[in-house]
């Protein structure tokens, strides 16, 4: 498979001789693991998704919504 | 102080909107100064260019790894915080931000590699490709959320199913297509190569400042201050646009930025003013002074300097002359549809087709005004006044300085050393704050000017959020204020220290 291990060396090498690439990947990790991780799994949910399992429900809910708000 | 939940579910949308967009203009306009700087050592062969162009690279590296997926974010408040919307658009935001996934994952991340490890790896030719590729697929990227931006503020090319709540997708090529969504995408695409332009210049003005690395700061400023003064004119061009399109799909938002109360032929334009409060009527403001250019606002808007121009009186209480009826006639309809709607779902339960099918067509009739069946008084459909008006004119201001800017970075480069005048380099310095503090009031003018609405008309950010306990929101807020704040120094950091350090084996020949 000389094509995929071309791709592969051109990326590690790459990725080897990184200077300040290698700082900016720890803030990306770091970054990636505070939105996916703590933020979405802990305050993010999904409000309709964790509340209705069926999308009828789902827009039996909205619609309830939509027709209690008005004043 | 009591904030209601929707007061703080738009401030952490607008706090998430506004660091992002700190991110995204330079990444817009610097990927494609770094192509225009490859293809000059392409075609030149000298190894200058090359210097310069990693140069550049490296700071868009350092802003590309830090603000990417800064975005995402906003599709969680999307799905947490404004769950309503969310399912109401469902289907009109899916397909936009599908494409924009595929296309932002495929070209930039693929192409990004080659553009970082490539350079001697893969021929001269194929590198300036990818490096053209790169700034086509984040231009490319921000085309559909913009496309998607543009059909809140223009809904088209959709039919509402009363059965789902949903607004379904009927044209692609309408939402697409729409001239909101051209003329938003060119506007703000550009504004990012002007940002882009004017943070080149800057930097390159501090080089000189320093009296080091001259060569790579006078040929970076050349080509920035080009490509910037070429894409400031059609900055304008695109703003000219968007003052027309305003003054027919958001007319409320054209007369709040102008601060225009009663309507008038031959419109001024207030080219300077100070707001003062007016308690004779709700939210009414009235000027401290004011500089008036005759006829200008009717020629901006409509192409003709003796246009009348509806002012906020009449889009409010309606000028029947005029052909605009009220938003207390707005409300009532909207109130009609939302019944209808009740109706409809009533009818669907008792299986009285006859019932269901009148409440449809009256839903479908009145569907246009939707949004307004939720607000309580008129005066709940205009924007906030002062952060529209203040903002556009901070935003054209600095727009008209930039301009100038790039002229003089020409003329000083071509026809003088730019290296001895100082007053010039600091206030090229000074222009970088000044570009991104342009490119977010250009937001605020957008996003401030189409309040109440989330979709204009259909939807306003009272029925949008989700019931979530406002304590919850401000958890959030406070959560995205620090995380962005980190970032946002890191940004700064890691590239003023690139700077500092400067392009790799001198930058010099």
């Amino acid at each position: 498979m000389p094509v995929f291990r071309k791709v592969f060396n051109f990326y590690y090498e790459g990725f080897r001789n990184m200077t300040v690439g290698k700082t900016l990947w720890i803030i990306i990790f770091i970054k990636l693991f505070i939105f996916f991780i703590i933020l979405k799994l802990f305050f993010f949910h999904d409000f309709l998704g964790s509340k209705f399992k069926s999308d009828k429900d789902k827009s039996d809910y909205v619609i309830e919504q939509l027709l209690t708000k008005p004043k | 102080m009591d904030v209601s939940l929707v007061d703080w579910s738009r401030a952490q949308f607008a706090l998430t909107a506004i660091y992002h967009w700190l991110f995204v203009p330079l990444t817009l306009g610097l990927s494609f100064i770094i192509a225009f700087m490859e293809s000059i050592y392409v075609k030149t062969g000298d190894e200058e260019w090359k210097k310069i162009t990693k140069f550049w690279m490296t700071l868009f590296g350092v802003n590309f790894a830090i603000g990417v997926a800064t975005g995402i974010i906003l599709e969680f408040e999307f799905g947490t915080n404004w769950s309503n919307y969310s399912w109401f658009v469902g289907d009109i935001f899916g397909a936009p931000l599908a494409v924009e996934g595929i296309m932002a994952f495929f070209m930039e991340s693929t192409f990004i590699a080659v553009m970082f490890f490539g350079w001697n790896k893969v021929s001269k030719k194929f590198h300036l490709v990818s490096t053209w590729l790169v700034a086509a697929g984040a231009n490319l990227s921000a085309l559909w959320i913009l496309v998607a931006n543009a059909w809140m503020q223009y809904p088209t090319g959709m039919h509402f199913n009363p059965e789902t709540a949903r607004n379904e997708m009927l044209n692609f090529w309408e939402v697409l297509f729409s001239p909101v969504a051209i003329n938003k995408f060119l506007h703000t695409v550009t504004s990012g190569f002007v940002l882009s332009s004017v943070f080149v210049v800057g930097i390159s003005a501090w080089y000189l400042l320093r009296k080091r690395n001259q060569m790579l700061a006078k040929r970076s400023m050349l080509i920035a201050s080009v490509f910037g003064f070429v894409m400031s004119l059609f900055l304008i061009l695109t703003g000219d646009g968007s003052a027309r399109l305003l003054a027919r799909h958001q007319p409320l938002k054209f007369a709040a930025m102008e601060n225009l109360y009663e309507g008038q032929s031959n419109a001024p334009l207030v080219a300077v003013g100070i707001l003062k409060n007016d308690n004779t009527e709700p939210k009414k403001k009235d000027f401290l002074m004011k500089l008036e250019i005759p006829g200008v606002l009717s020629f901006m808007a409509f192409q003709n300097f003796d246009a009348y121009v509806p002012g906020i009186r009449d889009l409010v209480h309606g000028n029947p002359e005029q052909g605009i009826i009220s938003v207390n006639e707005k409300i009532a309809k909207g109130k009609l549809a939302i019944e209808a709607l009740k109706e409809y779902k009533e009818a669907g339960k008792t299986g009285d087709t006859a019932k269901a099918d009148s409440a449809s067509a009256v839903l479908n009739s009145n569907f246009k005004y939707f949004g307004y069946g939720y607000l309580e008084k008129p005066q709940d459909a205009i924007p906030p006044i002062g952060p529209a008006f203040y903002s556009f004119r901070i935003m054209v201001a600095l727009g008209m300085w930039f301009v100038l800017l790039f002229i003089l970075t020409v003329f000083f480069v071509f026809f003088r050393k730019p290296e001895k005048i100082k007053w010039y380099l600091y206030l090229s310095v000074l222009s970088i704050p000044l570009a991104y503090l342009a490119s977010e009031t250009g937001w605020l003018v957008a996003e401030f000017g189409r309040q109440p609405w989330v979709i204009q008309d259909l939807m306003p950010a009272s029925a949008a959020v989700s019931r979530l306990t406002t304590g919850s929101v401000q958890t959030t807020f406070i959560l995205f204020a620090v995380t962005f704040t980190l970032l946002l120094i890191a940004d700064i950091k890691i590239m003023s220290k690139q700077i500092k350090i400067g392009p790799k084996d001198g930058g010099e020949k």
